[in-house]
């Protein structure tokens, strides 16, 4: 039986992605999501705020993709009522984002099935709570090590590895505890928050341009997809039209980060697979594009490039040349080097059906980005909400459905394939004029959204500025937030030596996560 | 396999001339003789920890292993031990949840030992600064060689730096090379090393 949502009294928000907000009550919260869930959509993200000093009341948000856009959900709690119906049941991704509340904020969920802390390892108490407003953020806490309760497995021959979380090689810092048989992996649970950096409490205060830089650094990888969600989310608060070109740059921008990442990680997996030619090759490839990238943006990964108003960089006559040359040499390598991998009976013996997620797990889990759209989840920003430049683009999304690595590897080529097109696309079409407008905050409170198909996955970026026109809150989603407990499931019943393989072929941010 | 061994025909050797280290880098002065870092800087090996970066440092050290910068072809390579690690390269703003594994990683290498602290972050926190959940600063929680600088910094410079650690004062005479055209020389690693002083 289909069940209608009670009535949300939903305003629009003005961005460049379709946004309406909209207030709740714990009914409601729950009723709209499964509703929600029912039709289709999907959690992207869980947040809370210290609203106090506006509204006399904590709030706790949720933003849903939905048939028609984002749909902005916000319940109201206080000091005497802090806790709300957990969703983990209608969204399994809620869960650990739940946890982050928690642990940052002192909401409760009070039906959730886990109480144990997530972000919070040592660094701050019990009892304290970071994004309150009345936490200073120079607190020294300090406690002493936690001792995490991991769940243990037990059985005849059942035993532990404990990784992390300082690895093997060069990644980010997190702890993955696998329960093995033999070389067979029972189970893995992650332990992650160990890059914490007290991101979200940095930007409290924070004027629009002094936050910009921090915005670009909250997944290094993702600087540009971060940048651009961030940029959107203040245009989109602050009611600024930009002009094309600057738009236009933008775009270029993320897709050569896509471009860089799907090279890097590409060879990568050849390595973990045991091919070597592979990452020598795909790694030559990935920094004669961070070079271009240099010679012409000033900065490898063209970091602090785009900026709210529109992009710091410009592109000239000979700048666009060099990059439509560079383009049409390497998209040749590719080509060969993607006819090399298809062909390699060693490569693809060890990509096949390793890491499976099927599409029915990665629905239930609300799968994101590449690894989604790798197990049958066709949901592209870029496709279905395309703003612009890329409404002008006619982006070609790739699906498959084995959701093993060698899918995420088919998909990854594909759509490096798919954005040296759409650069060269960009090169040929991008207008005249100038790259930015200034950046002006009109007087009084207001929100903004921001909402960006990153390499990874879709980034979000909400955002609430205070009479002043400086942030009251911000909250950045990373899509490792949706993957990192499908990569849990990914590697049930391999072998220990294919999880490096397995783990990069999600390639999931820490950083982005922990904040 | 006709089409792989093509490939790398076609593309040939890539690797640039290595940088000569940068003295000014360091922070502390040379703990060893000079004599003693010469016999160790062709082997040294590297242990990497992330003590909280935003990734992009890890993007840099990952590039130093490309075909163009191929640290390998200096000696100097990645292990998977603090045990077997002569060079301690962190990076991050050491956020407080990392400060336990930061200090046990320094103090499991055997000495003599070296560490390079690389990005801003490293040098002072950096964006993120330091707060409630960072430390701000590698040399706040262990002693310091050499910083590098840049956000992220790039491997050229991180390479610099590295060479600073362990080949300290011996400027071109020890790893440098002429520059050549697009910084491309056509040599092997080894070829480069016998050319300029190895």
């Amino acid at each position: 039986m289909k069940t209608s949502p009670p009535p949300i009294a939903f305003e629009e928000l003005a961005s460049a992605v379709p946004v309406r907000r909209g207030q709740v009550d714990p009914d409601t919260w729950v009723a709209h999501c499964a509703a929600v869930r029912e039709g289709g959509g999907r959690l992207v993200a869980l947040w809370g705020a210290d609203e106090r000093a506006h509204s006399g009341n904590y709030a706790l948000h949720a933003c849903l993709a939905e048939r028609q856009g984002l749909t902005w959900l916000t319940l109201a709690l206080n000091d005497a009522a802090t806790s709300y119906p957990s969703l983990h049941a209608i969204f399994p991704a809620a869960a650990r984002m739940q946890r982050a509340v928690r642990d940052l904020l002192g909401l409760q969920a009070h039906d959730a099935p886990d109480s144990r802390p997530w972000l919070r390892h040592n660094a701050w108490g019990e009892h304290q709570f970071p994004l309150r407003k009345d936490f200073d953020a120079a607190t020294a806490v300090g406690q002493p090590d936690d001792g995490y309760p991991f769940v243990p497995v037990s059985g005849d021959g059942v035993h532990e590895i404990a990784v992390g979380p300082v690895h093997a090689g060069t990644i980010e810092p997190g702890h993955f505890r696998f329960s093995v048989v033999g070389e067979k992996v029972l189970r893995l649970e992650e332990r992650l928050g160990y890059t914490h950096k007290g991101i979200e409490k940095r930007f409290e205060g924070l004027s629009v341009e002094e936050a910009a830089p921090l915005a670009g650094r909250i997944s290094g990888d993702s600087t540009s997809a971060y940048a651009w969600a961030y940029a959107m989310a203040v245009e989109s608060a602050a009611g600024i039209s930009l002009p094309a070109r600057g738009v236009w740059l933008r775009a270029l921008l993320l897709e050569r980060e896509r471009m860089a990442n799907h090279l890097g990680d590409l060879g990568a997996l050849g390595n973990d697979a045991g091919l070597a030619f592979g990452l020598a090759q795909f790694s030559r490839l990935k920094e004669n594009a961070l070079r271009a990238n240099q010679a012409i943006f000033g900065h490898r990964y063209a970091m602090d490039a785009i900026c709210p108003g529109g992009s710091a960089v410009t592109l000239d006559g000979a700048g666009a040349s060099r990059l439509l040359h560079e383009l049409n040499v390497l998209e040749d390598e590719v080509r060969r080097l993607k006819h090399i991998y298809d062909e390699h009976a060693g490569l693809q013996d060890r990509l096949l059906t390793t890491g499976r997620v099927t599409p029915a797990l990665a629905a239930q889990l609300g799968l994101s980005g590449l690894a989604g759209r790798a197990s049958g989840q066709a949901w592209d920003l870029r496709v279905q909400f395309p703003h612009a430049p890329y409404d002008q683009l006619d982006t070609r999304m790739t699906t498959h459905r084995a959701g093993d690595v060698a899918a995420r590897v088919t998909v990854r080529m594909e759509e490096l394939l798919e954005s040296l097109r759409l650069c060269r696309l960009i090169l040929h079409r991008m207008p005249p004029g100038p790259v930015a407008v200034p950046c002006r905050i009109p007087p009084g409170r207001r929100m903004g959204v921001g909402w960006v198909e990153g390499w990874r996955g879709e980034v979000l970026v909400a955002l609430t500025l205070d009479d002043d026109g400086r942030i009251e809150r911000l909250h950045a989603h990373d899509p490792s937030w949706q993957n990192w407990p499908a990569l849990e499931h990914a590697i049930m019943g391999n072998i220990v030596p294919d999880f490096p393989l397995i783990n990069k072929s999600f390639n999931l941010s820490y950083s982005g996560h922990d904040l | 396999m006709l089409h792989l061994l093509r490939q790398i025909l076609r593309t040939g050797i890539r690797t640039d001339a290595y940088p000569a280290p940068d003295d000014t880098m360091r922070v502390r002065a040379a703990q060893f003789e000079a004599a003693v870092l010469k016999r160790f800087g062709r082997a040294a090996a590297i242990r990497h920890v992330d003590a909280g970066s935003c990734n992009a440092c890890e993007l840099e050290i990952n590039a130093l292993n490309n075909p163009y910068y191929n640290l390998e072809g200096l000696g100097i390579h990645f292990v998977a031990s603090p045990r077997h690690a002569d060079i301690l390269l962190v990076t991050g703003p050491v956020s407080r949840h990392m400060e336990t594994a930061l200090k046990r990683t320094y103090d499991a290498m055997p000495e003599p030992k070296f560490v390079v602290a690389a990005g801003r972050c490293a040098g002072d926190g950096g964006v993120f600064g330091t707060s409630y959940a960072c430390l701000g600063g590698v040399g706040d929680v262990i002693p310091i060689d050499v910083l590098v600088p840049g956000c992220p910094p790039t491997p050229e410079d991180l390479m610099r730096g590295i060479l600073a650690a362990i080949a300290p004062g011996q400027g071109k005479t020890a790893f440098g090379s002429a520059p050549t055209e697009e910084g491309t020389n056509g040599l092997s690693p080894l070829e480069n090393l016998h050319a300029h002083g190895g």
